[in-house]
């Protein structure tokens, strides 16, 4: 790992994001006959075909009913099965808010819930499919994991570790092929953070696409701006990883979150709550201020709701500035 | 049902009953009405009809489910769970008292027997599908029992879930409808009617039985009718709100009232020791 020259480079990766959960799903399921994936019509959207084949019995559409999705999705888990719930993020969530708090958490349930198209990857799906607020809220209910992952490979390791947690986790993934960023050197591991890049000035924070974006605002802020911005994705937002997140603030004074959400309740929130307990520095954030989401291409919305890789340079530049 | 059994069920029913008058009325306050009303067709399953339960074993793989969606009825499954020995009687007295296993909603992870955490409505169902949908996957040959409210039934996830079971044929699952015709601002049908309920559940391709809620000879034959029927089932229990306390019986609205020690006493003519 290089200080503070972005080496980091991404391109597209070949893999999409839903295709490698499902085809992961179906080899755990294959040695554990506990996994059963259920949906709410959107099994074309999930890939999740593949599991049906393999596993016609354990593959339980429930047409569109989340809420009672979550529920027999508890149902299931007091008989010893390991579901998966997946639906689009606000459905996955939102809908069915009160179904995951009481039946699932409060219950002590081991079920899993994958909440697909996070924030502006909704695109033309708009203000009704677009979550700003999904990691808010799951973060909100006690014990609740809640991961965001990077990309397919990332996606692929993450879900044996997935699979072995004994409690309730979300996942917030994008579906289609994102900016590749690990490679199969990756040793994953749930509540982990990673540091991408080494950096002494600032660090940047970021989850999910927003990765990509704070690994191309770091090099700018070397090539251009002669700082030195260290790089961590916390793709677990809860547990999120303190060891690695204080010492970003008692290291290089300053940080910078990045996210495709909301930065109330979010990432940035959840930052600042563990940073201001244990070193408070300057905390810049880069989300979406309060907004809700509405039609369009992932480029234009990132630019509507200020969180491209120019964006974070502009964030980091000021939390520097804040240092003094 | 031959004569001894039948007195046996209709005695324990108001033993029972006793008890969780008793119990409620210890702490003070509590939904007498819907605890009141379940009692017999509970004592009719936990004392005839459910198969494997073992109170040294209160999470036995192969028992039989029992859920009670309407949730605030916990103390009616306390009553029960205590007498068969599921945790010490006393435990009936720290009934919502701070640090209880015994909280006003069922928690399975609080009291030992219950099979589901329940209290807001319309969850409980969801999940006692998701129980019978497990037992079959698992070849279990098990029943899945499920309370539900009269006003619980205006919940949509109600209908979300018996739509589900009804459309998989879930023949081991027995939805028992508690149908005191009261909620808790008054009647059921002057608030928003879930009537006609039989045909209903029938649209949603349930098996339906309509029987006297208090009459356990009618509910055991049902549930006997059920396991035999092919499909999900619902039985339609028609019962009195606070039935077999007077006091409760007598009120405009019981759905959760104040007891005092006189009024507990008097009804259950335990007296002060």
């Amino acid at each position: 790992m290089e200080e503070g020259n972005g080496e980091v480079e991404t391109m597209t990766d070949d893999r999409e994001i839903r295709q490698t959960l499902a085809a992961a799903l179906v080899k755990a399921a294959t040695e554990d006959d506990r996994i059963v994936v259920l949906d709410a019509d959107l099994m074309s959207c999930h890939a999740t075909k593949c599991f049906k084949e393999a596993f016609p019995d354990r593959f339980i559409n429930v047409g569109i009913a989340e809420q009672n999705m979550i529920g027999v999705a508890a149902g299931l888990a007091t008989m010893g099965k390991i579901p998966v719930a997946y639906s689009f993020a606000p459905f996955a969530t939102r809908r069915c808010y009160d179904q995951i708090f009481i039946s699932v958490a409060y219950s002590g349930l081991n079920v899993k819930i994958i909440g697909s198209e996070p924030g502006v990857a909704a695109e033309a799906n708009g203000g009704t499919h677009m979550p700003f607020e999904d990691m808010a809220i799951m973060r909100a209910i006690p014990h609740m994991v809640c991961f965001e992952p990077t990309d397919a490979t990332m996606m692929e390791k993450a879900v044996p570790k997935i699979l072995a947690y004994d409690g309730a986790v979300y996942v917030r993934m994008f579906r289609k092929k994102a900016e590749k960023v690990y490679d199969d050197s990756l040793q994953f591991e749930l509540g982990k953070a990673y540091r991408l890049v080494e950096g002494k000035d600032v660090t940047l924070v970021a989850s999910g696409i927003m990765v990509a974006r704070a690994l191309e605002a770091a090099k700018t802020l070397a090539d251009s701006h002669g700082v030195s911005a260290r790089v961590v994705n916390a793709c677990t937002w809860k547990p999120l990883d303190r060891d690695e997140l204080v010492s970003a603030a008692k290291e290089t004074g300053a940080i910078v979150t990045c996210e495709n959400h909301n930065v109330f309740g979010g990432l940035g929130s959840a930052v600042a709550e563990l940073v201001s307990a244990h070193c408070p520095v300057p905390i810049e954030m880069v989300g979406v201020k309060d907004e809700f989401g509405q039609v369009g291409k992932n480029a234009y919305l990132s630019e509507v709701y200020g969180i491209t890789a120019a964006d974070i340079v502009s964030a980091a530049l000021r939390a520097v500035e804040r240092k003094r | 049902m031959d004569s001894a059994e039948k007195s046996f069920l209709t005695a324990k029913a108001r033993q029972l009953r006793d008890d969780a008058i008793e119990s409620i009325g210890t702490f003070g306050v509590g939904h007498i009405g819907g605890v009141m009303s379940v009692m017999d067709a509970l004592t009719v399953i936990y004392y005839s009809k459910a198969k494997n339960l073992d109170p040294a074993d209160p999470r036995k793989p192969d028992r039989d489910r029992i859920v009670m969606s309407k949730g605030h009825a916990g103390p009616a499954m306390y009553a029960v769970l205590a007498d068969l020995g599921y945790f010490p009687k006393e435990w009936l007295k720290t009934l919502n008292l701070n640090g209880t296993s015994l909280p006003s909603h069922c928690d399975m992870n609080k009291t030992p027997g219950i099979d589901m955490t329940a209290g807001s409505l319309g969850q409980g169902l969801s999940a006692a599908v998701g129980m019978a949908l497990g037992a079959k996957l698992n070849g279990d040959p098990i029943t899945v029992y499920c309370f539900i409210g009269d006003g619980e039934s205006q919940e949509g996830q109600i209908w979300e879930a018996s739509m589900f079971a009804g459309s998989h044929k879930l023949d081991n699952l027995i939805v028992l409808l508690d149908y005191n015709k009261m909620q808790l601002d008054g009647p059921v049908s002057a608030i928003n009617d879930i009537a006609p309920v039989e045909a209903k559940w029938e649209a949603f391709g349930f098996f339906v039985q309509s029987v006297d809620g208090h009459d356990v000879e009618a509910i055991a034959d049902a549930i006997d009718r059920a396991k035999t029927s092919g499909k999900a089932n619902m039985i339609v229990l028609n019962t009195i709100k606070g039935k077999g306390a007077s006091f409760a019986e007598a009120a405009a609205n019981c759905h959760s009232m104040t007891i005092t020690e006189d009024m507990w006493r008097k009804e259950t003519g335990r007296l002060k020791p």
